[in-house]
């Protein structure tokens, strides 16, 4: 049957499966994910299905499984790199930025980089420290990477399977308190492009714009808006490198009013960035500034803390109000 | 004995009585004892300063695998020496005349990377920093091509897959992981060639170098760490790096270690043969510690004599790695004058053409900043080179 009732988790499990089969120099390699299926679970049975030569179990360190990755993708593989969690990349940052990043570029084109380095992201699960972050500006910002971050069990699917194919180094971004939601995933599907934006839910009053875990947040409050008699637009960006400027100005030129929410930080984050590039482009269309909503200029903090740092739907629908007061 | 490496020398700690002078004082003795920089190294040496074949217990091992080496062969590689000095020297020049914005001489590292460079194989990959100017003439790799990065053209101006000769790697140690992964590939392809990472003294505190060790280790990877321990990373000088000999760091990650004269071309080319071979019989990494000394500074833009003793150059001065194997052959009868005459033509014509080539090359197109950011093209790179490129339109008789 072509369209199944899928977990995000098992979504992207059966991508990898896919593209372990399609291409045998597709490799999946990290801490855990061989006879472990990784911490998420998210390679569960790729190994004894497929062995160590291709799913393979590394040391415990980042900089070594990326560089090494690399060299992999030099002498012809594909290598998936699984990056325990978000907090954890940063011991990789060095070779992701200074190598990976550049390696297409400064070899005049030479040699392509078709690496893809999945990291679990974002808050929300209750986790200890270093476990809940949300560092996507900090790659969306370097030339020759490109980031992405699934919403639903559809895009998990066909998103990581692109991501694979392509020649660039992509940043696959998992929001990973969303890995349990099922959603339904046509594996016979044409799927959207992947630096397409969707519009998630159709409105005519406002558009929120979000990726990844907000997406949800954002279809909540455009549920809640609606029983307020707003008709709110939901805009899933799916890529912040690049972002679908085009996709996201014909929905505001729609509705005249956006309000962009993420988890990150708000300073200098994605969110900057689009608030900028839509202000240069739609000025004579725009009802109210572009608002903001996201995380605080502070550590991300303990879990008993994180319903208040996290944007929820309260935060969202403040924003809305605040943009339609105008 | 050098290989397999014995244990660590334990640092001596300060006594108590020096303790009681005051801790300052206590631990700059304790770092000053721990140093083994002052003993004698032990090396694998086939060639001495002297120009004299010898053979000791330390490298009678290694000296099965240049038994083939012929007298052309040993001209051949002299000739590799020189005409690699003769370049640098150039390029150095070339510097100082405001041609290249920088350059990283290799003056007094000739014979580690001849000697390793002649080791290999067309078939095996070199990943280099970017000192590498002679294993990259070993390679094949038209020298002119090495300094489009330091006149500011390029970050690299040459196909690696054409030589098996990867780019210069700037951040140091980042290459060594490259390598392995690479090294990894080649193992699960099932192909017998080998991987050689080089990289200095300097890059082996980076971390990046140890987890190159443990990946290359844990998988058995066919991979030579080739490290020239020149003595100095720019004005850090070995104690700053290290409280044990380099090579026997190997033996903390499971595979063998080897200091080698890196002023001795024989012996740099018989022990990386030696590892090379242990890669591709799929005995996994070797650490070759090539125990050499720059001449010159780290880059142009320093300036050694704050840093360094001209008494320590001028010791090195005696181990020349060219003026050793000239005298070897003078001595043997392998060359005579008019060899040593054909061969400063030769330079002489070398040098020329470096100064021709670097003086023609074109500055790159000003539209070369959006080409090849991505394989696959970028909404982004796409709207800011149409917008520049509508701007330098918009200047009169603009482009």
């Amino acid at each position: 049957m072509a369209v199944q009732k899928l977990t995000i988790a098992k979504a992207l499990n059966d991508s990898l499966r896919k593209a372990l089969e399609t291409d045998p120099k597709v490799l999946i390699m990290g801490e855990d994910v061989g006879k472990l299926g990784g911490v998420f679970r998210i390679t569960d049975g790729l190994q004894k299905d497929f062995g160590e030569e291709r799913v393979i179990d590394t040391p415990l360190a980042e900089s070594g499984i990326v560089g090494t990755a690399i060299g992999l993708a030099l002498r012809g593989y594909r290598p998936v790199v699984e990056i325990q969690f978000d907090g954890f990349v940063f011991p990789a940052y060095d070779q992701i930025v200074t190598q990976l990043a550049k390696m297409h570029a400064r070899s005049l084109g030479k040699i392509k980089m078709p690496v893809v380095i999945r990291i679990p992201y974002a808050g929300g699960i209750g986790a200890v420290e270093h476990h809940s972050e949300s560092p996507e500006t900090l790659f969306a910002h370097v030339p020759g990477l490109k980031v992405v971050s699934p919403s639903n069990a559809s895009d998990a699917y066909w998103m990581l399977q692109q991501a694979i194919l392509s020649d660039d180094p992509v940043i696959f971004f998992e929001p990973k308190r969303r890995y349990w939601d099922k959603g339904e995933v046509d594996v016979d599907a044409i799927p959207d492009a992947l630096h397409a934006a969707r519009v998630a839910r159709a409105g005519t009053d406002l558009t929120l714009a979000a990726y990844g875990p907000m997406v949800k947040v954002c279809l909540e409050a455009a549920a809640a808006a609606a029983e307020e008699g707003k008709s709110v637009e939901v805009v899933d960006l799916r890529s912040m490198s690049p972002i679908d400027f085009d996709g996201l100005q014909a929905s505001v030129e729609r509705t005249r009013r956006l309000v962009i929410v993420h988890e990150a930080p708000v300073f200098l984050g994605v969110g900057s960035e689009i608030a900028a590039r839509i202000t240069e482009r739609c000025f004579y269309h725009l009802e109210a500034p572009v608002l903001r909503v996201g995380g605080f200029h502070a550590p991300y903090p303990p879990a008993r803390l994180e319903d208040e740092y996290l944007p929820g739907l309260d935060r969202v629908l403040d924003a809305v109000d605040r943009s339609l007061a105008y | 004995m050098t290989v397999e490496s014995t244990a660590a020398r334990k640092p001596r700690r300060s006594s108590g009585t020096k303790r009681a002078a005051g801790a300052d004082s206590a631990r700059k003795t304790a770092v000053a004892t721990a140093q083994p920089h002052d003993a004698e190294p032990q090396l694998v040496q086939l060639l001495t300063p002297e120009g004299e074949r010898v053979e000791s217990a330390d490298s009678a091992q290694f000296a099965p695998f240049v038994a083939d080496i012929t007298t052309e062969d040993l001209r051949g590689l002299y000739r590799d020496m020189v005409l690699t000095r003769r370049f640098d020297g150039e390029a150095t020049a070339l510097q100082r005349q405001g041609e290249l914005g920088l350059w990283a001489s290799l003056l007094g590292q000739e014979a580690a990377q001849i000697g390793s460079g002649r080791a290999l194989r067309d078939d095996d990959y070199v990943f280099p920093t970017y000192r590498e100017h002679g294993v990259a003439w070993c390679r094949g790799v038209d020298p002119t091509n090495l300094l489009g990065m330091f006149r500011g053209v390029n970050h690299g101006g040459w196909d690696p897959n054409t030589n098996n000769f990867h780019l210069y790697t700037i951040v140091i140690g980042s290459q060594t992981l490259h390598a392995t992964g690479y090294a990894m590939g080649v193992a699960k392809d099932g192909a017998d060639s080998a991987v050689i990472a080089y990289f200095g003294d300097g890059a082996s505190s980076q971390g990046d170098v140890a987890e190159a060790f443990t990946f290359s280790a844990v998988y058995n990877s066919p991979v030579v760490f080739f490290c020239q321990n020149n003595q100095w990373a720019i004005s850090e000088p070995t104690e700053r790096q290290m409280r044990v000999p380099l090579y026997q760091r190997a033996q903390g990650f499971g595979f063998p270690g080897v200091r080698v004269d890196g002023n001795d071309v024989l012996a740099c080319l018989a022990v990386t043969r030696w590892a090379l071979e242990r890669a591709r019989n799929g005995e996994g990494p070797t650490l070759v510690e090539a125990f050499t000394y720059r001449m010159g500074a780290h880059t142009t833009s320093d300036d050694p004599t704050k840093y360094r003793r001209d008494e320590e150059t001028a010791a090195w001065e005696a181990k020349d790695p060219i003026l050793r194997l000239k005298a070897h052959l003078l001595a043997t009868g392998g060359a005579d004058e008019a060899f040593f005459a054909q061969l400063e033509e030769e330079s002489e014509t070398l040098g020329k053409r470096v100064r021709e080539v670097v003086r023609a090359m074109p500055d790159p197109d000003t539209m070369a900043i959006f080409e090849n950011v991505y394989a696959d093209g970028h909404a982004l790179v796409d709207e800011e080179r149409a917008q520049f490129a509508a701007y330098l339109a918009s200047f009169e008789g603009g482009e």
